[in-house]
C-alpha cells in the first residue's frame, strides 16, 4: 500500500506552527517513513500533483489568494486540519477585525512612523498581481469546511505528531491534559 | 470636590458597598457620571477608580457622558415588536431627527433600545426620563416630541392614569394593572397587618416549620423549597443575617411583580417582616429593578406607615429583641441581577455578577453574612400561609406544587395581563381563559424557558410537569418561530455579564447562525451545529443565564424543526456561503482598484 499523502500551507500565520512541526525532532525520520509530502513548505511543492489525505493549514485568511489556497486544499485534501490558533480563531492577524480596513491601510502605508515621511505620493499597493486584503480575518470554517482542529500557539509538537499519527494508523488520537492545558 | 458627588458620598455613609445609590444620585441630579466624578468618588470612597467604573459601566441605565435631555428607553422585547415596535422606532427616529443609540445633535433627544421593561401586556412601552408610556402609538409619538419642544417635562405629558393604586397620588402612573384574575391567595380580600397579629405568640422555627409544611417552593422560577432555605439559612452561625427580596422581575414577559408592588405592597413588606423573623435577620432589602422607579413613593410611604405602627424599626411588634427595617435597593437595568448571587453583589455596589458556589447565599451572602434572596410573590404567599395555616395552603394545587401561581401572559391573547391560578392548570386551559388567538406556540418561563408546541398544550402548569416562573407568551400562527429564536438570543447577548466565555461569545456565533439560516443560507449541518454548540451551555457557564441562554434556539428546533427546514438549502451538506467578492469591496474601494481583480 502507498503512504498517505500530507500538504501543508500557511496562509495568514507566522510559520510558528510549522517549525512545531519540526519539534517533533529525530520523529521527523519515522514521519518521512510514514507519509509522503506533496504541496508544502516542507519539500517546496508548489502546486497540487496528486490527490492527497490529509491537509494541514496554519494561519486563517486575511486576503484573496489564502481564499484560493484554502478552496486549492479542500478539492485535493481529503481530510483537512485547521493547525494553530490564527486557523482555528484568525489568531493576532484577526486583531484588525475591529478596524475599518481603509484604517488600516492609511496607517500601514501613508500615516504610520515609517512610512508619513517616506511615502510623498501617498501610493498604497494597488498591482492586480497583489492579492487584494479582504475586510477582515476569517477562520478557516468560516470559508471551507475543517474536519479537525488543533489548539495552540503553535500547538506542541507533540499534539501535532500524536495528531497526524492518529490520522494515518486510524488509531483514536490519545489527548492528555497536558497537552492541551495553555496556561 | 464636586459639590453632587460630595452629597452623594456623604448621604451613604461614605460607604463603597452604597455605590449604586451614589449613583442613582448623580444620575438624578447631572444625568450622567463622568470620569471627574469617579476620580473624586474614588478618593473619597477609599477605592480605586476602576472599582468605581465597573459599577458604573456594568449597567444599562448609567453613563458617563449625558443621554439627552430627555432619554427615550425604548423597549425591545419580543411581545413588543409583535405589537408594532418597528413603527413606533421609526417615528421616534424620524420626530426627534436621530438614530437609536444615538444623542440628537441639539442634545434633547436620546433615543435607546432598552430590554424587556415589565410591561408586556401594554406594548409598545417606552421609559422617558423614567416615566413609563405604554400603548405608544406613532401618533403619540410625534405629539411627545412636540410638545418635549415646546417645553413640556414627562410627568407633564402624562394623560391618564391606569387602574388601581396607578391612580394614586403617589403614582399617577399610566400602566394599567391588566390583574385579570385574582385567585385565593396574593391577590384574595385581606385586612393589613391581619397575619402580623400573630407573630409575637409563634416562635421563628415554628414559622419555618409551618412553611416547610406548606411544601412553599420559590417562585422566580428554580422552585428552591422556601422552609429549607430559611432553615439552612438559620443554621449558618452569625451575628447578621439579610433577607433580600428579589424584585428584579427582569425574564422578559413577566410583569407579575409589577401588580403585587402597585396592588399590594403592605403584603410583600408584612411577608419580608415574616421572613426577617424566622430567619433572625437584622435588615431587609428590596431590590428594585430601576423600571418600577415610578412606585418608589408608593413603597416609601408603605414603609413609613408601618414604621409609625411600629412594625418596621426597634422591637418590631412588641417582640422584644426583634429590630428589623426594610430599605429599596434600586438596580439599573441588568437581567443577571434577578440571580440571587448577583442580585447580592449589585447590593454591595458591585457588577451583578453571579458568585461561584458554594458557599451558597445562605451560608456567604450579602456583605458575606447568611441571607436568605426570596422572590416577591413567595414572600406574599408566606403572609397568607401563616395566617391560615400550612394545611390550607396544601389544599391547593397539586401533590408537589402546592397553592397558587401568579402567570403573567402576554402576547396574541384577546386579554393579557397577571391571572392568578392554582397550580395544576393545563396549558391549554390556560390559553382558553386568557382568550389565546390561534395559538401556535407557547414560550413558557419566559426565553430561559421553553418553546412549546401544540402536542404539549395538554401539559399541566406545576413542578411535576412543566414549571415556570410564570412568563406566558403566546404566539398566534402566523408569527414566525425564528424571529421569536432571534429577538430572544439577542437577549442574552445584550443581557451576559461577560464572565463565562461561553455565554460571552457563543451566544454571538449561534445568533450570526441562526440568521444565516434566516436569510436562506442555511445547510443542515448548520441545524446540527446549533444544536451541538447550543447543548454546551448547559454545562459550560456559571449561572442560569448562561446555562439557557440557548434554549431559545433549542426548543424551538426541538419544537418547530419544520419551520427550520423550510428555510435551508436542499441537498447541501455544507456551504458556509463566503462570499469572496463581497469581502474584498471594501479595500477595492480603499485602494482604488477597480475594475476589481482578485
Amino acid at each position: 500500500m502507498s503512504k498517505p499523502i500530507v500538504a501543508t500551507t500557511s496562509l495568514a500565520g507566522c510559520f510558528g506552527c510549522h517549525m512545531s512541526l519540526l519539534d517533533i525532532d529525530d520523529r521527523i525520520l519515522q514521519l518521512i517513513d510514514l507519509v509522503d509530502f506533496n504541496k508544502s513548505p516542507v519539500d517546496d511543492i508548489k502546486e497540487f500533483t496528486e490527490m492527497c489525505d490529509i491537509g494541514l493549514i496554519e494561519g486563517g485568511c486575511c486576503n484573496s489568494e489564502n481564499v484560493h489556497v484554502l478552496k486549492d486544499f479542500r478539492k485535493n485534501c481529503k481530510v483537512l486540519v485547521s493547525v494553530g490558533e490564527c486557523a482555528i480563531m484568525g489568531g493576532l492577524p484577526a486583531l484588525r477585525n475591529n478596524i475599518p480596513i481603509k484604517e488600516c491601510l492609511e496607517e500601514a502605508y501613508l500615516n504610520g512612523p515609517s512610512t508619513k515621511n517616506a511615502n510623498p505620493e501617498r501610493i498604497m499597493p494597488n498591482n492586480e498581481e497583489l492579492p487584494i486584503i479582504l475586510d477582515k480575518v476569517y477562520p478557516c470554517h468560516e470559508i471551507v469546511k475543517i474536519d479537525y482542529y488543533l489548539p495552540g500557539c503553535p500547538p506542541r509538537a507533540d499534539l501535532i505528531w500524536n495528531a497526524l499519527i492518529a490520522l494515518v494508523t486510524g488509531d483514536e488520537l490519545k489527548l492528555p491534559y497536558e497537552v492541551v492545558k495553555f496556561d | 470636590m464636586n459639590s453632587q458627588v460630595q452629597i452623594a458620598v456623604e448621604k451613604y455613609g461614605k460607604d463603597a458597598s452604597r455605590l449604586m445609590d451614589m449613583f442613582h444620585h448623580l444620575m438624578h441630579e447631572k444625568g450622567f457620571v463622568d470620569d471627574e466624578d469617579l476620580n473624586q468618588m474614588a478618593e473619597a470612597l477609599d477605592i480605586s477608580k476602576v472599582d468605581a467604573e465597573q459599577t458604573l459601566s456594568y449597567y444599562h441605565f448609567f453613563n458617563k457622558k449625558s443621554r439627552g435631555k430627555f432619554s427615550i428607553y425604548l423597549n425591545n422585547s419580543l411581545v413588543s415588536q409583535m405589537m408594532g415596535r418597528a413603527e413606533i422606532a421609526e417615528a421616534f427616529e424620524k420626530a426627534t431627527a436621530t438614530e437609536f443609540g444615538k444623542v440628537s445633535a441639539d442634545g434633547m433627544f436620546g433615543l435607546f433600545n432598552t430590554s424587556c421593561i415589565g410591561m408586556n401586556d401594554q406594548e409598545p412601552a417606552a421609559i422617558i426620563n423614567g416615566v413609563v408610556f405604554p400603548k405608544i402609538t406613532t401618533y403619540r409619538v410625534r405629539e411627545l416630541i412636540r410638545e418635549f419642544r415646546a417645553g413640556k417635562t414627562a410627568p407633564e405629558m402624562i394623560n391618564s392614569y391606569g387602574g388601581g393604586q396607578n391612580q394614586s397620588s403617589l403614582v399617577q402612573a399610566m400602566v394599567t394593572n391588566n390583574l385579570n384574575r385574582r385567585g385565593s391567595v396574593i391577590f384574595a380580600d385581606y385586612t393589613p397587618g391581619e397575619a402580623l397579629k400573630k407573630l409575637p405568640n409563634m416562635k421563628s422555627r415554628d414559622i419555618i416549620e409551618e412553611v416547610k409544611n406548606s411544601n412553599l417552593r420559590g417562585r422566580g422560577g428554580a422552585g428552591f423549597p422556601v422552609g429549607l432555605k430559611w432553615d439552612f439559612c438559620t443554621k449558618s452561625p452569625s451575628e447578621d443575617r439579610y433577607l433580600l427580596c428579589n424584585a428584579d422581575e427582569g425574564e422578559p414577559g413577566t410583569f407579575k411583580d409589577r401588580v403585587i408592588l402597585t396592588e399590594t405592597p403592605h403584603l410583600l413588606f408584612e411577608g419580608m417582616i415574616i421572613a426577617g423573623y424566622a430567619i433572625g435577620a437584622k435588615e431587609g432589602i428590596l431590590y428594585l429593578r430601576l423600571e418600577y422607579e415610578y412606585l418608589e413613593k408608593l413603597l416609601e410611604s408603605v414603609l413609613d406607615n408601618f414604621r409609625k405602627k411600629g412594625l418596621l424599626g426597634k422591637n418590631v411588634l412588641g417582640i422584644e429583641g426583634f429590630n428589623f427595617d426594610i430599605r429599596i435597593q434600586f438596580g439599573a437595568g441588568a437581567y443577571v441581577c434577578g440571580e440571587e448571587s448577583a442580585l447580592i453583589e449589585s447590593c454591595e455596589g458591585k457588577r451583578g455578577e453571579p458568585r461561584n458556589r458554594p458557599p451558597f447565599p445562605v451560608q456567604v451572602g450579602y456583605l458575606n453574612k447568611p441571607t436568605v434572596v426570596n422572590n416577591v410573590e413567595t414572600l406574599c404567599s408566606v403572609v397568607k400561609i401563616i395566617l391560615n395555616g400550612a394545611e390550607w395552603y396544601k389544599s391547593m394545587g397539586t401533590k408537589e406544587s402546592s397553592g397558587t401561581k401568579l402567570l403573567s401572559i402576554s402576547g396574541d391573547v384577546k386579554y393579557p395581563g397577571v391571572f392568578e391560578i392554582e397550580w395544576g392548570m393545563t396549558i391549554h386551559e390556560m390559553l382558553e381563559m386568557s382568550g389565546a388567538m390561534h395559538p401556535k406556540a407557547v414560550q413558557v418561563g419566559g426565553p430561559s424557558g421553553r418553546l412549546i408546541a401544540e402536542n404539549e398544550f395538554e401539559r399541566t402548569i406545576c413542578y411535576e410537569d412543566l414549571p415556570t416562573g410564570g412568563a406566558m407568551i403566546v404566539l398566534g400562527q402566523n408569527r414566525n418561530i425564528l424571529e421569536v429564536a432571534l429577538n430572544f438570543t439577542e437577549f442574552f447577548i445584550e443581557e451576559s455579564c461577560g464572565s463565562c466565555a461561553p455565554c460571552r461569545y457563543l451566544t454571538v456565533i449561534l445568533r450570526n447562525k441562526l440568521k444565516k439560516i434566516m436569510d436562506g443560507k442555511g445547510v443542515a449541518k448548520d441545524i446540527d451545529d446549533l444544536v451541538h454548540w447550543g447543548q454546551q451551555m448547559k454545562k459550560a457557564n456559571r449561572c442560569g443565564l448562561g446555562q439557557t441562554a440557548a434554549n431559545p434556539i433549542l426548543t424551538s428546533i426541538e419544537n418547530f424543526k419544520q419551520d427550520y427546514m423550510t428555510k435551508i438549502e436542499k441537498g447541501k451538506e455544507f456551504d458556509t456561503k463566503f462570499n469572496l467578492e463581497a469581502a474584498i469591496q471594501e479595500s477595492s474601494r480603499a485602494v482604488g482598484r477597480f475594475p476589481q481583480t482578485y
